[in-house]
């Protein structure tokens, strides 16, 4: 048995982001099933969604399961607990690779209208608390996309849904 | 592009030498004799590594002393310790999709709005 069975590492960080959009249109790209579809995602080339649940109210839960192309699973489940419309929300999440739990974490999101009449945009701050099990976070799997979600960069966004176009 | 960045911030500090020179001046800037004082070698040999870690962005060297102080430059590290979080850098490239989504949505959106008219 490895050194790391039974082990646990804690980790945080925050991330912040400008994004040149309205407050709810974000909060709206964070809680719509189909759009968050379209971004929290694994790489289109290699990771295929198998199941995506999504039901954003407190005690509600959001569940992501797909399969990378050498067959591997990864699965995300996550658990609302805090909902403030075009505010914040606050989740906590399991994820397990290939069955396994490889994390527990707190998830706490703001976002931040700002400008008069948000017109300067808004700023998404994305501040994540962890405990990794059993040596996940120095596995060597991430290069394969344990998360399941992994870098999409330049991804073709296919489809048509409109919904979250902004006013004009 | 990012990649090549970070090839060289590892291929940089994949040295003691050049790791002991950064960490004298995470506690501030030093000249090149300064930094070569506690290592058994050759200036010219400091140098090179000096020039490594110049090429990588790591450390600048002041032109307007005299005495040229070196001095550690902060963004590569900091590229090198995101890419090492992985949930972060995950998440540095879920919002990237999130901006690209929206962007092509709205995008869509005002075509559409533009078309009713």
């Amino acid at each position: 048995m490895s050194s790391h069975a039974r082990s646990i590492k804690h980790d945080s960080f925050v991330i912040q982001r400008i994004l040149n959009y309205d407050v709810a249109v974000l909060f709206r790209a964070w809680t719509d099933r189909e759009a968050k579809a379209r971004w929290f995602n694994g790489p289109h080339d290699k990771w295929t969604e198998q199941l995506r649940e999504m039901d954003v109210r407190v005690g509600g839960r959001e569940r992501v399961i797909g399969k990378f192309a050498d067959g591997s699973e990864s699965r995300f489940e996550a658990l609302y607990f805090d909902i403030v419309p075009d505010r914040r929300l606050v989740y906590t999440y399991d994820m397990y690779f290939q069955g396994k739990k490889i994390s527990v974490s707190l998830a706490s999101v703001e976002f931040v209208a700002l400008g008069k009449d948000n017109e300067k945009g808004s700023k998404l701050i994305v501040t994540e608390q962890h405990a990794f099990l059993d040596g996940y976070e120095d596995s060597g799997n991430h290069e394969r996309g344990t998360l399941g979600l992994l870098d999409n960069p330049g991804v073709a966004l296919a489809g048509g849904d409109t919904r979250l176009a902004k006013p004009s | 592009m990012v990649s090549d960045h970070l090839s060289a911030t590892f291929a940089a500090l994949a040295d003691p030498t050049r790791r002991a020179i950064l960490s004298r001046l995470a506690a501030g800037e030093a000249s090149v004799t300064e930094l070569a004082e506690p290592f058994d070698m050759s200036l010219p040999a400091v140098t090179k590594h000096l020039k490594v870690l110049q090429r990588a962005g790591l450390i600048s060297q002041s032109r307007e002393a005299q005495w040229r102080p070196c001095r550690l430059e902060a963004k590569p590290m900091r590229e090198a310790a995101t890419w090492m979080e992985p949930y972060r850098r995950h998440w540095e490239r879920r919002l990237d999709r999130l901006d690209d989504f929206l962007r092509e949505v709205t995008v869509k959106g005002a075509r559409n709005a533009r078309k009713k008219k």
